[in-house]
């Protein structure tokens, strides 16, 4: 049926997500935190992260575009963006960001500019499809189904 | 009439007579007046002379001889009485004075005569010294020749402007023809001709250094006259000259460093000498003198010093440069060094997450896929996927384990646990094994072997897997027995390791003992060096990196002890012994880390008070969710001021991201401390950090606080470690 076909489908789209190592496990503890006390938990926490790395980086855009790059800003910024995507289980921009702090460390605009890039795309990728996650999860809730459990050993 | 002496003469023919008597009595009155009117005057001329008394008397005595004479005059004719009696007077006078003379000359004429003596020694004396002045003028310009000399000689350390100097000096001083330097050659043999005065360009002439001249020359420090057609002089093509200018020879000693004592002059006992020769103009007749031969000397001397000066230089200048030249290189080497390990530090610092995660993935899904339904042959083919990737990931493991532990980046893991219960556990991995291969496998622990112990529990249980693994891999037949006891003294012990047992800690010695195929003794040495493998091609089939041994052996090395095997030889099996150094635990319960999570529901936070400080807006909410999950009722903030504002005692724990780089976030933990002076009103601090090495978390303890956990926190991890932090109020552990 076509609630088990979504249900396979969200299934199987979860799964690639890990596998393609844009989520990691650190995701899973978030979806195990959301129960019945706390229905929207994982949605909620995924909109604050968009909200705030949106914001971080526009500052980073911004940060970056100046004549005289103070790499004292951009430091706390990469920080706060790989806090956060590690907090959600976001591991691909996670790991962008690590090696953009360490060009941060080194002073090296080219590689910042580069390391910057590769951290936005990422991140639309992620945001890309963890919205498309939900979407999926929104349409097996309105046709009255469960969202199922992941369960995947690591 | 008076009559006087004189006969009176007849007149006529005495007339003739008379007159002659008259003039010549005349003219000896005025002789005799001129002459004390000439003494007179030249005495007063002159300054000095001594017997003016005398004169006077000899001036009196004559003046009155030719007034006599003079009176005489008056006295050849009839003269009057009046001029008798001056005559008779002055006759008188005369005697008195001219006896008075006579007596005075008596004592004055030797006095005159020892005059003249005087006066000539006073000559030769002078004369003497006119003749020492010359010499010590001589000596003077000598000394002053040389002065300049050495001037020119030692204003230089340069050896060939040296000898080139001295020889121009030289020449100028002495005004030579030829002056010329002959050194020895490499081999001492010969003397080579090195430097000339007029020649530009020498000939490279030779002369065998066995000359009997050179020998004489060498022989003496003195400068020594030679023949000019000896070789050593022929140094120009001989022009047709008839007399050649004498020839002076010089040895000229070649100072090592090592001559120089401090206290004495260099001991003339080097072998190695100069001869310099120097050639007066031919035909000019000139003759070496004494103090241009001591010149010659002196100036050889000199340039034996500079030389040596000149060469020490050198050497030191030499020696510098090398030096700088290896530093150069030395600092180039370190920092391709340092960028080598900076780069390969990186490399596994990303290697390490990247490499696992797929590796995880794979083995993961195998087992998960092993669980499915399968045909035989995919049961097969799954379980050969899992194997390889087990093999895989435990390589993986060992080759990043051993670059940390190479690096010195590991740090062992400390914790309580039952070490007998080990040493079972390991013999349950690897029975299945040995019951297959038919090997005994017998454990024997001494029963003074202490039972809980502190220290790196996972680490123990990988050397001993690998010890005895490796017994059981290499024995095809026989038992294997594997005994653990409390070592006290070095017995058997390799000589530069001490066993001390101190205080609460004891030497753990295990010995694993196979009658497998042996060793042979002189490969024991190679066995703990990486990636060596040493048993022959028959036995190879058993797989294994080689890396076993290498990483037991430093994971002893970190518990402070040390492993080592002994074998008889090929055939013979081998006994593996190490030795390590634990802590016996205090704790006579099982506590530590929980190897198993608790259940789920098992712990009931509800209503635990806490507080989460963190200014990460995402990870802040996580945390919130994982506690709210727990049941606890959680109060956030965004900042150490707000977090100050709103703790109170009733926030049993106080969650704190220290993440950001800085240490105002610790500087928290301690005004908490001072807000809360009671210790049971303080809430618990844990710290929630990105890193958890052993510096992070004595940074932790340092500044107060009770417990450090990495992020990102996982529910299993956030709920034991609140029960553990609630149970035992103080909790390390990274997860």
């Amino acid at each position: 049926m076509e609630l088990v076909q979504m249900q396979k489908s969200l299934q199987d789209y979860t799964k690639s997500l890990f596998l393609d190592g844009v989520l990691d496990s650190q995701f899973l503890q978030l979806q195990q935190l959301q129960d019945e006390s706390n229905p929207d938990f994982v949605s909620q926490v995924v909109t604050l992260f968009f909200q705030d790395s949106d914001r971080i980086l526009n500052d980073l855009s911004l940060s970056l575009d100046q004549q005289v790059v103070d790499f004292k800003k951009v430091d706390p910024h990469v920080h706060q963006l790989k806090g956060s995507s590690s907090s959600i289980g976001a591991q691909r921009v996670k790991n962008a960001c690590v090696v953009f702090r360490s060009f941060c460390e080194q002073q090296n605009v080219e590689g910042c500019h580069r390391c910057l890039q590769q951290v936005k795309k990422e991140y639309y990728l992620v945001k890309n499809r963890l919205e498309t996650l939900f979407k999926l999860e929104q349409q097996i809730v309105a046709s009255g189904g469960m969202i199922p459990a992941m369960e995947l050993g690591f | 009439m008076e009559v006087c002496n004189c006969i009176e003469p007849q007149w006529p023919a005495d007339e003739l007579l008379m007159k002659y008597q008259y003039i010549s009595d005349f003219f000896i009155a005025v002789a005799y007046f001129s002459i004390p009117l000439e003494l007179i005057y030249f005495v007063k001329k002159s300054a000095v002379f001594p017997y003016r008394w005398v004169l006077v008397q000899f001036g009196a005595f004559i003046v009155l001889c030719g007034a006599t004479h003079l009176i005489n005059l008056w006295t050849f004719t009839t003269h009057s009485r009046t001029v008798a009696l001056v005559m008779t007077t002055a006759k008188v006078l005369t005697a008195v004075v001219s006896c008075a003379t006579a007596l005075m000359l008596v004592h004055i004429i030797p006095d005159l005569l020892s005059v003249k003596t005087r006066e000539l020694f006073l000559k030769n004396k002078a004369a003497e010294l006119d003749r020492e002045m010359g010499l010590i003028r001589t000596q003077e310009e000598t000394g002053r020749h040389v002065r300049m000399l050495t001037h020119e000689i030692r204003s230089t350390l340069d050896r060939h402007t040296i000898l080139k100097t001295t020889l121009v000096e030289l020449g100028r001083t002495l005004a030579l023809e030829e002056c010329a330097l002959w050194m020895p050659t490499r081999t001492g043999l010969e003397l080579q001709l090195s430097y000339t005065l007029r020649q530009q360009h020498p000939v490279e002439y030779t002369v065998p250094i066995q000359l009997p001249v050179i020998n004489q020359v060498f022989g003496t420090s003195r400068a020594v006259k030679i023949s000019p057609n000896s070789p050593v002089a022929r140094l120009r093509p001989v022009s047709g000259k008839y007399l050649l200018g004498e020839v002076v020879a010089v040895r000229v000693p070649l100072l090592h460093l090592s001559n120089f004592q401090i206290n004495d002059w260099p001991e003339l006992s080097t072998k190695r000498y100069a001869l310099m020769v120097l050639m007066l103009p031919s035909d000019s007749a000139r003759q070496w003198h004494v103090h241009e031969l001591e010149l010659v000397e002196v100036v050889a001397d000199q340039v034996a010093v500079a030389l040596s000066h000149a060469a020490i230089l050198e050497e030191s200048m030499r020696a510098r440069d090398l030096l700088m030249e290896q530093n150069v290189a030395l600092d180039i080497a370190r920092r391709e060094a340092e960028t080598a390990i900076r780069a390969r530090n990186d490399f596994l610092a990303v290697m390490n997450h990247e490499m696992r995660t797929p590796m995880h993935a794979i083995i993961a899904l195998s087992s998960l896929l092993q669980e499915t339904e399968l045909t035989p042959e995919q049961r097969l083919m799954v379980e050969t996927v899992l194997k390889s990737s087990s093999l895989l990931a435990t390589l993986m493991n060992d080759v990043l384990d051993l670059s940390r532990l190479e690096d010195g980046s590991l740090q062992l893991e400390l914790g309580t646990f039952n070490l007998h219960t080990l040493f079972r556990e390991v013999l349950n991995l690897i029975k299945p094994i040995a019951v297959v291969k038919k090997l005994p496998i017998t454990l024997n622990l001494a029963p003074d072997l202490p039972e809980f112990v502190v220290g790196d529990e996972k680490r123990l249980m990988q050397i001993i897997l690998n010890i005895v693994g490796n017994a059981v891999k290499f024995s095809k037949q026989g038992s294997i027995s594997v005994t653990a006891l409390v070592t006290k003294s070095d017995n058997r012990a390799p000589p530069d390791f001490f066993v001390v047992p101190t205080g609460s800690h004891f030497y753990l010695r295990v010995k694993v003992k196979d009658l497998g195929a042996g060793i042979n003794p002189q490969d024991i040495p190679k066995l703990f060096t990486k990636f060596a493998q040493t048993q022959s091609l028959a036995t190879r089939s058993s797989g294994g990196s080689g890396l076993g041994l290498a990483i037991s052996k430093r994971f002893v090395n970190l518990m402070e002890g040390n492993i080592w095997i002994e074998s008889e030889g090929v055939g013979k099996g081998c006994t593996a012994i190490f030795d390590v150094k634990l802590a016996i635990s205090n704790e006579s319960k099982q506590s530590g880390i929980p190897k198993v999570p608790a259940n789920p529901q098992h712990v009931n936070f509800a209503g635990l008070k806490v507080l989460v400080m963190d200014e990460n807006g995402v990870s802040r909410m996580v945390t919130k969710g994982l506690l709210v999950h727990l049941g606890c009722e959680v109060t956030t903030v965004s900042s150490n001021e707000e977090c100050l504002r709103v703790v109170s005692h009733e926030h049993r724990v106080v969650f704190m991201d220290v993440c950001t780089p800085g240490v105002e976030n610790y500087q928290i933990a301690l005004r908490i401390h001072e807000k809360f002076t009671k210790r049971h009103q303080r809430p618990l601090l844990v710290a929630l950090t990105g890193n958890t090495d052993k510096s992070t978390k004595e940074k932790c303890m340092s500044f107060g606080l009770d417990g450090v956990l990495l992020k990102p926190v996982s529910l299993d991890n956030m709920r034991n470690v609140l029960s553990d932090l609630l149970e035992h109020r103080v909790l390390y552990e990274a997860m």
